[in-house]
């Protein structure tokens, strides 16, 4: 059973070849024998068959949906009023949340069951799930890699088949990324899309959740109940609901594919490269057709991120004060003092890195230089994929330089470590949406993700040129050894 | 132009995080390879360029003046590190 797709488990459910508590079981149980993955933090079984029992009872009555019973795993970004919320970081460590997510609650309101909540890097802020104060997520293609980050508990549970569907969300590239490294499909969508209601914030102005999946097919199901306008969120589009499945069955035929020579240059490893071009070429065999096109500043958008990102983490992060809720130092004295003894204590590195550097960025004389300038070339940046649209459909590359690396290889570098999002940010930060689906496997046999983009809420187009590849391809349904049973 | 120790103390201090002496130098050595990275936005040329905020820019969207759900006190407050009668409690900061 674990083996089917959400589809195809939507469709057992109500044809009731299966009921939601029995699948609720299995996939707990897998959960179970896989702990050493450390890809979930909070499980509560009796709140999760709890979940399945009503959605038993809602298909009984012939209420259901086509994800009515259908697990669901949720990044522990999203705060959620059945289990913990921390974010992954000491600083809410076992914080109860007085209401779910937006996104959470229209998951739920199909009647998708929750497993718990997935690790992820601390507040969302790193690249292979190291950062996490909860420990180590393991990639379940190789356990001696890192998932990806930030996402790194949706995209290894996914691709453990412990969850067939998992929450995450991109800031830079925390889903496209991770995705990648594990040999999953996930797809952010247009910034404004998925409400932030809830979702614990890093950087406003990037952070969007989206979804992780064994297809693509199973993805635009998701998003059909996971999208939508939120009064509650002010970024939130104010656009009609829409099917992001009607464009699954459209073939590729004359399809144009934009290719930036940006995303071919110095750093990209031949593995990677050679997955990604077999990918385009089979775009090709089904009558696709490629283009050169260029994002000229691509590669400025890792500057510019890391300008833009640490300010708005260091405003946002402002909320953590040892008052209302979340960590506070045992011993301190006076007010200054113990706010800043709990937050040197609540945050890990990563996440004080980021604030100096955003707080130093928007502090008194330098604002212009840093911020409005890293605005700036974002623009220029957005600007060219508006260039580039005029000329093709959809933009492919590569998702990554390499394949997953090991534990440790990066984590003392925090350079290092930002350029491996070379090629997410820049569609991070126009804000247009993006998706790694697997294309084939490179070194130590690792897997490549392909990384598919498209122009602001094409995410039906984005999702129907993927799922075409999935039709054409078996990479996606690969299961990693050991968890085949 | 590097960063010094002094101004690691003055933005941790602005940041409200505490930083001992041993973590400055670390600290420093890591932000100052992080700003050789940023400084590359320098040689940009931005003239003329409107600075975007946000991918779909606008305006913010505002609702009505109107009441809308309460916040339920004692829930908002379940989380908190010291409580007392309905109040947050901190150290004295008026003498």
């Amino acid at each position: 059973m674990f083996e089917k797709s959400v589809a195809e488990l939507g469709l057992a459910l109500s044809a009731r070849q299966v009921s939601a508590v029995d699948l609720a079981k299995l996939y707990l149980d897998r959960i179970e024998r896989h702990r050493d993955l450390n890809a979930f933090l909070d499980l509560r079984p009796e709140v999760t068959l709890a979940q399945a029992k009503a959605a038993d009872a809602r298909i009984a009555r012939g209420q259901a949906t086509p994800l009515t019973g259908v697990p669901i795993a949720h990044k522990d970004i999203f705060v959620t009023r059945d289990f913990a919320s921390t974010a992954s970081s000491r600083m809410l460590r076992g914080y109860m949340s007085p209401f779910d997510a937006t996104v959470v609650e229209n998951l739920a309101n199909a009647g998708m069951v929750s497993l718990g909540k997935l690790n992820c890097d601390e507040f969302a802020m790193g690249s292979s799930n190291e950062n996490s104060y909860y420990g180590n997520v393991l990639n379940p293609w190789d356990k001696t890699a890192v998932p990806g980050g930030s996402s790194g508990g949706s995209a290894a549970a996914v691709a453990a088949r412990l969850a067939p569907a998992a929450t995450a969300t991109d800031t830079g590239g925390s889903i496209r990324e991770p995705a990648a490294f594990s040999g999953v499909t996930g797809i952010k969508p247009t910034y404004g899309r998925a409400s932030r209601w809830g979702m614990i914030a890093f950087a406003s102005s990037l952070d969007q959740a989206g979804i992780m999946t064994s297809s693509a097919e199973d993805a635009a199901l998701i998003f059909n109940a996971m999208l939508g306008f939120d009064p509650k969120d002010s970024t939130s589009v104010d656009r009609a609901g829409e099917d992001y499945s009607r464009d699954l069955k459209r073939g590729v035929k004359g399809l144009r594919v934009g290719v930036p020579k940006e995303f071919f240059g110095e750093g990209l490893q031949p593995d990677v490269a050679k997955a990604v071009l077999e990918a385009l070429q089979e775009y090709v065999r089904m009558g696709a057709v490629l283009v050169d096109i260029s994002l000229p500043n691509a590669a400025l958008g890792i500057p510019v991120y890391y300008v833009i990102a640490p300010a708005e983490c260091s405003s946002n992060l402002s909320r953590f004060d040892g008052v209302r809720y979340g960590h506070r130092a045992a011993l301190y004295g006076d007010l200054d003092d113990m706010i800043k003894k709990s937050r040197a204590e609540g945050f890990g590195p990563e996440p004080r890195r980021r604030i100096l550097i955003g707080t130093y960025v928007l502090s008194h004389g330098y604002y212009d230089a840093y911020y409005l300038q890293a605005q700036k070339v974002r623009r220029i940046i957005a600007d060219e994929f508006q260039q580039a649209f005029r000329l093709c459909d959809v933009i492919a590359g590569p998702v990554t330089t390499s394949v997953a690396f090991g534990f440790g290889e990066k984590a003392a570098d925090p350079v290092a470590m930002y350029l491996s999002d070379l090629y997410t940010i820049p569609g991070s930060l126009a804000g247009v949406p993006g998706m790694s689906i697997p294309c084939g496997f490179g070194a130590k046999n690792r897997p490549v993700g392909l990384q598919l983009m498209a122009n602001y809420f094409e995410e039906a187009k984005l999702l129907g040129v993927a799922h075409q590849y999935q039709m054409a391809t078996d990479w996606h349904r690969r299961i990693p050894q050991g968890f085949e049973a | 132009m590097p960063l010094t120790s002094s101004d690691v103390r003055r933005i941790a201090h602005l940041a409200r995080i505490e930083i001992t002496g041993a973590e400055t130098d670390q600290t420093l050595a890591e932000l100052n390879g992080i700003f050789r990275l940023i400084e590359q936005l320098q040689s940009v040329n931005t003239a003329g360029i409107e600075p975007m905020s946000h991918p779909l820019g606008g305006s913010q969207r505002l609702r009505e003046d109107v009441a809308c759900d309460k916040p339920d006190r004692e829930a908002s407050m379940k989380n908190a590190p010291a409580k007392q009668d309905g109040l947050f409690l901190v150290p004295r900061v008026v003498e």
